[in-house]
C-alpha cells in the first residue's frame, strides 16, 4: 500500500476524530433525570430555529440545576433532581428520526423526550411515543393535525398550534388596513407553507367576506431565488402580502423584493417573521407586520421571567432570545410544573412517568412569554394568547423594535377544545372569544 | 403610460426567464465542464458554490464595510471565487480524485459526494450555523423602472455576466489551445493521449476550473440570498439537470439548457403558480425523450 | 451441491432468525428498517451489475410505501401479505411502464431521468394535502391473517421475521436469477452491449426486465419500510432518499447478494452511531466512512465474503 494512500487514510481518520473532537462537552456529574432533547443542530433549519431552541434549553437546564430559576421554579433541576440533557440532531428523514427516538428511549434510557421543530417528524414520533409508552413534549412543530387526529396520553405540546399565527395575522390585517379588498401571499410549497395560507385565507374570508385574492405564490423550498415570484408581485393589485417564509428563504425574499421596491408598494405579514429580525435590523423595511408564532421576545410580557430568559441567554451567548428559545422555554418549564406538582402530591417523592403525565393534563403555567394552559386536545395541547406588531427599526439605538402591538387572546385565535381547526375557521371561528 | 396587462406579462416573463437561466447557467457551467472533459458527477460542485458564496459574503463584505470603491468590490468578488476554486479544485483533484480515476463511474460519483459531505461539516466548523449577508453590490447596482415592473440592476448585471460568460467558454473551447485540447479530450479520452496530449494534467487543469466556475456561481449569487448551511444541496440537482438538458461538456447546450428551463419556469410562476415545482423535471423528461444524450451532444462512434 | 455463497448465506439467515428478537428493541428496530432497505440495495446491485445506476429508485419506494399506507387508512384492509402483494404488483407495472422510457438511456441521462420521475411523483405527494403534504401520515399497524399482534416486542418481533422471511426468499430469488442465463449476461452487458448485440440478444429488454425486478423489489421494501417506521411522507420519493441507497450499493460491492443485507444494515448502524456521538459533525463521519470502504474495500464490504473465499480455495489447492 502506498504511503500516499496511508496519509490519506491518516486524513480521513483524522476527520473522524475532528467530528468527534468538535463535539461540545456534555456536562460531567451524573445527574438523575435525562431528558432527551431533538432539535436542529445542522442544515438550513439549524440558525433560525435549532441552535436558539438548543442555546435556550442549555441556558435555562445550567440555571435551573443551580436553582436560580426565579420563583415559581426556584427548584433545582425538576423537584430537586438535577436535569441532564442529551441533544440528538433533528436532521435526517423520518425514519431516521423514528430510529433515533427508539434508540433515546430504549437505548439511552432517557426519561423525558423534548422537543422536534419539523411537523413531519413530530406526526411520525407521536404514535411511536405512545406505542412505547414514552412521556414526550412536542416542542416547536406546528401543525395541529397531532392532537386532532388522535389521543394521545404520553405525548404532550405546551405551545399551541400555528393555527393562531395566521388567525392573528388576518386580525392585525384588517385592524391596521381598514379598507384591503385584495391580498397575495407567497408560502413555500410543502406543509407549512400550505397549512399557513390556507388558515390565514379562510380567516379572511370568515372576517371580511368581500376581500378577494390575487397571485396566489408557491416557490419550492429553499428556493433562494424570487426574481419571478417578486415581478409576479410587483404587477398585482394586492394590498398586503401573507408570507410564513422563515430565515434564509426570508431574508432572501426581503433582500431581492426591496431591492426592486415591492415593499414600498405592498405591506408584507410575516407570520415567522420575528426570527430573521436581528439578523436583517435594518434591511428589513419599516411597516411589515411581524410575528412571532406567539407572545414571545418584543411580545413577551411575563414580568420576571421573561427578565430572567433574557439575562441568562444574553449572558451567555451574546445574543437575543428569539421565538423558538421562548417556545423551548415553555416546554421545559411546563415539564418542570407538572413535575414538581406530581412530586409535591406524593410529598416530596420522585414521581413516576403516570403521576407527572397526570399532573400535566390540563395544567396552567407562567413563562417568560405568558400563561400557557393545556386546554385542547383533552388536557395535552397548549393554548396561549398571541400579538402582532409593525416593524420600525430604532436608528438611534440601532435595534429593532416592534410598535402598535395588539394581543389577541388565547380563546380569540385558538379552536375551542373539541373542535378541529379547519373546521373551526370554515365554520366562521364559532366559538371565538374576542374582546 | 398604461402598460396592457399581457404586455406587462409577458415582458416580465421574458426577464424573470433571462434572470433564472443566468442563476442556472452559472450554477451548472463549471459542473458541464468537468463532466464533459472527466465523465465525473461531481458532487462536490454544491460544496463549490457554498464556499464560494461564504468567501464572497465575509471578504467581500469586510471591503464594503471598509468603504473602499464599489467596482473594486465585484472584482473581489470574481477574485475570491477564483483563489477558493483553485485550492478547493486542486486539494481535491490531486488529492483524492487521482486515486479513484481508474474505478467504476460510480463509485468517482460516491467518492465526490463523501467530500461533500465532509465539506459541508467543514464549513459549519469554520463559519458556524450563523447565515452571512452581503447586501452592498444589490443595493449599489440600483434599480431600473419598466412601468410598474422594476427590474433590479444586480439581476441585469448577472444576465449580461452568464451571457458573457457562455460567449468566452464557447470561444475558448473552440478557438484557444487549451480550449482545443479539452474538446479533444470531451471528444475521446483515449485518442486525445495517444496523441501525446497531457490528459492528467488536462483533467487537472478541468477540474480547478470548473472548480472555479462553482465558486463563482456561488459568489455571484451572495449578495441575493442568505449565505447559511445547506445552499450547496439545492444547486445540485438544478445544476445536474441543466447538464443533462444540454448535453455533456457542451456550454452552449448548459446555456440554452438553462434558458429553456427559465423561460418555462417563468411562464410557470406567472400563469399557473402550482405547476413551478415540476417545470425542471418535466423539461427534463421531455429533452430527453427527444434527445436521449441533451440537446448538444456529439455523435458517438460505435466501437467495438 | 449447494454453492457455498448461498450455504453461508442460509447459515447466517437462520442466526439472526433466530437471534435477531432477543436483541435489544432499539437494535430490532434499526435492523428492520435496515433489512427493509435492503431489499432496494439488491435491486441496485442487479442493475449495478449490468452498468447502470439509477437515481430514482425512491419512486418505487414511495409507491410501495404509499401504497400499504392507503390500503390501511381508506379501505378497511390490514392484512400485510395482500398489502404487500399489492404493493409490489404495482411497483413492478410503475417499473414496466418507466421502464419502456429509461432502458432507452444509459450513465449520466439515464440517472438523471430516473430522478426525474421520483422527484416529479415527489411533487405530487407535495401538492396533495389531503395526504398530509410533506409532513405525511401515519401508518396503521398490520395484522397477520387476522392475527393482531400486541404492541411491542411481539409485534416487533413478528414484523423482524417477516422482512427477514421476504429477504430470505428475495435472495433466493436474485441468486437463482444471477444463475440463469438473463442474469449472468448482466456482466457481459455493463463491459460492452454492442457484443451482446451481436451475438442476438436485445440489450434493451434485459434492461427492461432487470428495471422491472429492481422496481419490484424497490416496491417491497418501501412497503416493509412504512410497517417499520410506522410514517410515510413524500421524503421517500426525493432524491437524497434515491442517493442513500446507491451510497449502501457503493458499500456493499456489487460482488454478493449477502453484501447487500450486510451492507443496508452496517449503514444504518453508522448512521445511528454517528447521530448519537456526534450530532453536529455526523456528515462528516459518514462521509469519512464512506471514503474510507472506497479506498480500501474499492470492490464494497462483500469483497470481504469474496476475497475471504479465494483465499480458502487457494489454501485448498494447494493443499491437494
Amino acid at each position: 500500500m502506498s504511503s500516499y494512500r496511508l496519509m490519506l487514510a491518516a486524513t480521513a481518520a483524522f476527520s473522524f476524530v475532528a467530528a468527534g473532537g468538535s463535539q461540545a462537552q456534555q456536562p460531567a456529574a451524573p445527574e438523575p433525570v435525562k431528558i432527551g432533547i431533538v432539535t436542529f443542530l445542522t442544515g438550513p433549519a439549524a440558525a433560525p430555529f435549532g441552535i436558539p431552541d438548543r442555546n435556550a434549553a442549555e441556558a435555562m437546564i445550567e440555571s435551573l440545576n443551580a436553582g436560580k430559576g426565579p420563583a415559581p421554579y426556584n427548584q433545582v433541576g425538576l423537584g430537586g433532581a438535577k436535569i441532564e440533557p442529551k441533544f440528538l440532531d433533528e436532521a435526517g428523514s423520518a425514519a431516521d428520526q423514528v430510529t433515533q427516538y427508539r434508540n433515546l428511549v430504549e437505548r439511552d434510557h432517557v426519561d423525558v423526550v423534548l422537543g422536534y421543530v419539523s411537523s413531519g417528524n413530530c406526526l411520525a414520533i407521536a404514535p411511536v411515543a405512545e406505542e412505547m409508552k414514552q412521556l414526550t413534549v412536542l416542542d416547536i412543530c406546528g401543525t395541529p393535525r397531532i392532537f386532532e387526529e388522535k389521543s394521545y396520553h404520553y405525548v404532550f405540546r405546551a405551545n399551541p398550534t400555528a393555527t393562531m399565527d395566521n388567525v392573528g395575522a388576518a386580525k392585525y390585517v384588517l385592524e391596521k388596513l381598514k379598507d384591503v379588498s385584495v391580498y397575495s401571499g407567497i408560502n413555500q410549497n410543502y406543509a407549512w407553507g400550505q397549512d399557513s395560507w390556507r388558515d390565514f385565507d379562510l380567516t379572511m374570508k370568515d372576517l371580511a367576506p368581500k376581500t378577494t385574492t390575487d397571485k396566489v405564490l408557491w416557490p419550492k423550498l429553499f428556493s433562494g431565488e424570487y426574481g419571478a415570484e417578486i415581478s409576479t408581485l410587483l404587477t398585482s393589485n394586492a394590498q398586503i402580502i401573507h408570507s410564513s417564509f422563515y430565515d434564509g428563504d426570508l431574508e432572501a425574499f426581503i433582500y431581492q423584493s426591496v431591492a426592486r421596491g415591492l415593499p414600498k408598494r405592498i405591506p408584507y405579514v410575516l407570520t415567522s417573521g420575528e426570527t430573521s429580525l436581528y439578523r436583517l435590523g435594518p434591511k428589513m423595511p419599516d411597516g411589515m407586520f411581524i410575528g412571532a408564532r406567539g407572545p414571545h421576545s418584543f411580545f413577551a410580557h411575563g414580568g420576571d421571567l421573561n427578565t430572567w430568559l433574557t439575562k441568562i441567554y444574553v449572558d451567555r451567548f451574546g445574543l437575543q432570545p428569539v421565538y423558538p428559545s421562548y417556545m423551548m422555554a415553555q416546554s421545559l418549564l411546563g415539564l418542570k410544573t407538572a413535575w414538581e406538582k406530581a412530586q409535591a402530591k406524593k410529598g416530596g417523592a420522585r414521581p413516576t412517568q403516570e403521576e407527572v403525565i397526570a399532573a400535566f393534563e390540563g395544567i396552567e403555567f407562567n413563562t417568560p412569554s405568558t400563561t400557557v394552559k393545556l386546554a385542547n386536545g383533552k388536557g395535552h395541547q397548549g393554548v396561549t394568547d398571541t400579538a402582532y406588531g409593525t416593524y420600525k427599526f430604532d436608528k438611534d439605538e440601532s435595534k429593532p423594535t416592534l410598535v402598535d402591538i395588539t394581543r389577541y387572546p388565547a380563546d380569540c385565535v385558538n379552536p375551542p377544545p373539541d373542535v378541529d381547526s379547519v373546521t373551526w375557521l370554515q365554520g366562521g371561528m364559532k366559538g371565538a372569544k374576542c374582546n | 403610460m398604461c402598460w396592457p396587462f399581457t404586455v406587462l406579462t409577458a415582458l416580465a416573463i421574458l426577464t424573470d426567464g433571462l434572470v433564472y437561466a443566468a442563476y442556472l447557467f452559472l450554477v451548472a457551467v463549471g459542473l458541464t465542464l468537468i463532466f464533459g472533459v472527466m465523465k465525473i458527477l461531481n458532487v462536490t460542485h454544491g460544496s463549490f458554490y457554498a464556499f464560494g458564496a461564504y468567501g464572497a459574503a465575509i471578504a467581500v463584505g469586510i471591503y464594503f464595510d471598509r468603504g473602499y470603491p464599489a467596482a473594486g468590490g465585484f472584482l473581489l468578488m470574481v477574485l475570491v471565487a477564483c483563489a477558493i476554486g483553485l485550492v478547493l479544485g486542486l486539494v481535491l483533484e490531486r488529492g483524492l480524485l487521482r486515486l479513484v480515476y481508474g474505478k467504476d463511474e460510480v463509485v468517482v460519483v460516491l467518492v465526490t459526494y463523501a467530500a461533500f459531505l465532509i465539506l459541508e461539516d467543514v464549513i459549519q466548523l469554520i463559519w458556524g450555523t450563523n447565515s452571512y449577508a452581503l447586501y452592498q453590490p444589490l443595493d449599489l447596482a440600483g434599480t431600473i423602472d419598466a412601468g410598474p415592473l422594476v427590474l433590479s440592476g444586480y439581476d441585469i448585471g448577472l444576465v449580461v455576466f452568464a451571457a458573457l460568460l457562455a460567449a468566452a467558454g464557447s470561444f475558448a473551447l473552440k478557438h484557444t489551445t487549451w480550449g482545443r485540447l479539452l474538446t479533444v479530450v470531451i471528444f475521446d479520452r483515449e485518442l486525445a493521449a495517444s496523441f501525446g496530449i497531457n490528459v492528467s494534467l488536462v483533467y487537472t487543469v478541468t477540474f480547478v476550473l470548473g472548480a472555479m466556475l462553482g465558486a463563482l456561481g456561488g459568489a455571484a449569487m451572495a449578495p441575493k440570498i442568505s449565505v447559511t448551511l445547506g445552499i450547496g444541496v439545492e444547486v445540485i440537482v438544478l445544476a445536474f439537470a441543466v447538464v443533462a438538458i444540454g448535453g455533456m461538456g457542451s456550454v452552449g447546450g448548459a446555456f440554452i439548457g438553462a434558458l429553456i428551463v427559465g423561460m418555462c419556469r417563468a411562464a410557470a410562476v406567472h400563469l399557473v403558480p402550482q405547476v413551478e415545482l415540476f417545470v425542471i423535471y418535466a423539461v427534463m423528461a421531455l429533452v430527453l425523450v427527444f434527445r436521449p444524450q441533451g440537446l448538444f451532444t456529439r455523435a458517438q462512434p460505435r466501437k467495438i | 451441491m449447494i454453492p457455498r455463497s448461498l450455504s453461508i448465506g442460509a447459515l447466517a439467515f437462520i442466526v439472526v432468525a433466530i437471534a435477531g428478537p432477543f436483541f435489544p428493541a432499539w437494535l430490532i428496530s434499526l435492523a428492520t428498517v435496515a433489512f427493509a432497505n435492503a431489499l432496494v440495495v439488491l435491486g441496485l446491485i442487479i442493475l449495478w451489475r449490468s452498468g447502470l445506476v439509477p437515481f430514482g429508485q425512491a419512486l418505487y419506494y414511495a409507491i410501495g410505501a404509499y401504497t400499504v399506507a392507503l390500503i390501511g387508512r381508506y379501505s378497511g384492509v390490514h392484512d400485510i401479505f395482500f398489502m404487500v402483494v399489492v404493493a409490489a404488483l404495482l411497483a413492478a407495472l410503475t417499473a414496466y411502464l418507466t421502464g419502456l422510457l429509461l432502458a432507452r438511456y444509459r450513465e449520466i441521462f439515464f440517472a438523471m431521468l430516473s430522478l426525474a420521475m421520483s422527484m416529479i411523483l415527489y411533487g405530487i405527494l407535495v401538492k396533495t394535502e389531503t395526504l398530509g403534504s410533506t409532513d405525511g401520515f401515519h401508518v396503521e399497524a398490520p395484522r397477520w391473517l387476522g392475527y393482531a399482534p400486541a404492541a411491542g416486542w411481539m409485534r416487533r418481533a413478528i414484523l423482524f421475521w417477516t422482512v427477514l422471511a421476504f429477504d430470505g426468499a428475495a435472495a433466493l430469488l436474485v441468486s437463482l436469477y444471477f444463475r440463469s442465463i438473463a442474469g449472468s449476461l448482466a456482466a457481459a452487458m455493463r463491459d460492452n452491449e454492442i457484443r451482446l448485440e451481436f451475438l442476438g440478444i436485445s440489450v434493451n429488454r434485459l434492461i427492461h426486465l432487470n428495471l422491472v425486478i429492481a422496481g419490484t423489489l424497490a416496491g417491497i421494501g418501501g412497503a416493509l419500510a412504512a410497517f417499520a417506521v410506522e410514517h410515510v411522507d413524500p421524503d421517500m420519493s426525493y432524491w437524497t432518499t434515491s442517493g442513500g441507497f446507491v451510497f449502501v450499493t457503493v458499500l456493499a460491492g456489487s460482488g454478493s447478494v449477502a453484501a447487500a443485507f450486510a451492507g443496508s444494515f452496517v449503514f444504518e448502524l453508522l448512521k445511528s452511531i454517528a447521530y448519537d456521538l456526534l450530532p453536529g459533525t455526523w456528515q462528516m463521519f459518514l462521509g469519512a466512512a464512506l471514503l474510507l470502504t472506497i479506498l480500501f474495500l474499492p470492490e464494497g464490504l462483500g469483497s470481504l465474503l469474496l476475497r475471504h473465499r479465494r483465499t480458502l480455495k487457494a489454501i485448498r489447492a494447494a493443499g491437494r
